[in-house]
């Protein structure tokens, strides 16, 4: 579904993707590890037509990238950071992203579910951050798409939601949709993860399944695994 | 990309500096009118303040509006719409705001004045062209200084710089070379030079429109005599139209190859 080749990026004279090759075709949840400044966030941007490459290929469903933007149809980004403009309500944002993408979408289960039925008419401006990240899930996750991306997203998220977005998360999963996530929370990552791909200086150190880790790297748990990945 | 527009422009006429933008136009129109009790003496003034304040407004709106939305930019991106479309709908989303906002602030009182009346309509609707002109041509540059400067400081920075280079430096630097070579025949380079300043330009357009040789200056003086009254009219509007399509080609160019 997901297929890179020699895929090369740097700014400046800072390497962040140095050749990597990559395939995903099962749907699954795929935990994107690294240490800060590894590459995660431009790898993924990268599939989102965000970041241009100078090399390499990115075919989404045999489709290349950088030729379309109809493929993002399919895809579901959820940005680290939640900011939309101030002067929009709620309701117009996820009006207006319905419109924009022109596909079926269903917010009505997730505002109930994230219980922002109260906060619909508010400005975003003059939300909390926490109840931002609700409105960037809802916008995430109320389209059909095969896969999801997802940036670090239980920032500012309080426990009850956090459980709420796990769920969603397992659900997509059982719909085997393709899931990307970085995190730093290793708890999360355990908890979720099928498979592992572990960035180190722009390229691929590893990728396996958690167990496959643990074992080659004799961790007792993930911290302890990523760890020794490191020091290897 | 309608509906881009359509939405940086309805968050822009909800965002409370739209409203000081137009209520400062509204007041400044209402004064002038009262105070010179003659639309003609009204537009000369305010032709001399809207040549100076809305490329000012122009940058200084482009520039924040483009820093602020940011974030909300790298969401449309993850969209499945292209890149041309998005950056050319804030463009003109930003633009036309503030255009409204001028139209409004300086047509209301003018029509409560009895602008309909009098034979200085075409003249209103000169300022209000130019002052259009120079927010389209502002905003353009000060958001393709953006698409070149991550470092918001530094893209602040050189948009004001830009502003005042062509507000205010250039029309002195010009003036002291002229002096320096006064002894050479100075009259193309000259008219040449007001054709890279877009507010040069609006100010010679607005003037030939009044027919005011007194005002004109040098450089107005020579469009005039070089062109004539309206075929210089005409030139000066192609050249402004060239200055607002230049910067926006290349913005749109830019803004493919950039990283987000």
């Amino acid at each position: 579904m997901i297929s890179i080749t020699n895929l090369q990026k740097s700014f400046g004279k800072l390497t962040v993707l140095d050749d990597l090759n990559f395939n995903l075709n099962k749907g699954g949840i795929y935990a994107i590890l690294g240490p800060n400044g590894s590459g995660k966030t431009t790898f993924l941007k990268v599939l989102l037509g965000m970041v241009i490459p100078e090399k390499g290929t990115v075919l989404f469903d045999n489709e290349d990238i950088s030729k379309s933007t109809s493929y993002r149809q399919k895809l579901g980004y959820l940005p680290q950071i939640a900011r939309f403009p101030d002067n929009i309500t709620v309701n117009e944002i996820i009006n207006m992203i319905i419109d924009i993408r022109q596909q079926p979408a269903e917010p009505k289960p997730l505002i109930s579910l994230f219980g922002l039925e109260s906060f619909l008419d508010k400005k975003l401006g003059n939300l909390s951050g926490g109840t931002r990240q609700k409105v960037n899930i809802v916008l995430t996750f109320m389209f059909e798409t095969t896969v999801l991306i997802l940036d670090e997203p239980t920032a500012g998220l309080d426990p009850v939601s956090l459980i709420k977005l796990k769920e969603l998360i397992a659900k997509a999963k059982a719909q085997g949709k393709i899931i990307l996530i970085t995190s730093h929370i290793m708890s999360l990552v355990e908890e979720l993860a099928d498979e592992i791909i572990f960035l180190l200086e722009g390229n691929i150190h590893f990728k396996g399944s958690l167990g496959e880790l643990k074992e080659q790297t004799k961790g007792k748990d993930l911290e302890h695994a990523i760890a020794s990945l490191l020091q290897s | 990309m309608i509906k881009i527009l359509k939405y940086s422009f309805s968050d822009l006429m909800r965002s409370k500096w739209s409203y000081i933008y137009l209520a400062f136009y509204l007041v400044l129109g209402f004064v002038l009118l009262f105070l010179n009790n003659d639309i003609s003496k009204a537009i000369i003034t305010l032709m001399n303040l809207v040549v100076v304040l809305t490329p000012l407004i122009g940058t200084i709106f482009g520039i924040m509006y483009f820093y602020n939305s940011r974030e909300f930019t790298e969401l449309l991106l993850a969209q499945p719409v292209s890149r041309s479309k998005i950056f050319l709908g804030q463009y003109l989303g930003i633009a036309l705001s503030l255009s409204l906002s001028l139209v409004l602030g300086l047509g209301v009182p003018f029509l409560i004045y009895g602008l309909f009346q009098s034979t200085e309509i075409f003249n209103f609707m000169m300022l209000l062209v130019s002052g259009a002109f120079l927010t389209f041509i502002f905003v353009a540059l000060s958001v393709l200084i953006g698409l070149y400067n991550s470092n918001k400081i530094k893209g602040f920075g050189y948009a004001i710089l830009m502003w005042l280079f062509l507000a205010v430096i250039y029309d002195g630097a010009l003036l002291i070379a002229m002096v320096i070579f006064r002894d050479y025949p100075l009259d193309n380079l000259a008219l040449v030079t007001s054709f890279f300043n877009p507010i040069d330009l609006s100010r010679i357009m607005i003037l030939l429109k009044l027919d005011i040789s007194a005002l004109l200056g040098y450089t107005g003086a020579l469009f005039q005599k070089f062109f004539g009254t309206n075929t210089g009219y005409v030139v000066s509007m192609l050249i402004l139209l060239l200055w607002v399509v230049g910067p926006v080609v290349i913005m749109l160019q830019k803004s493919k190859s950039k990283d987000f």
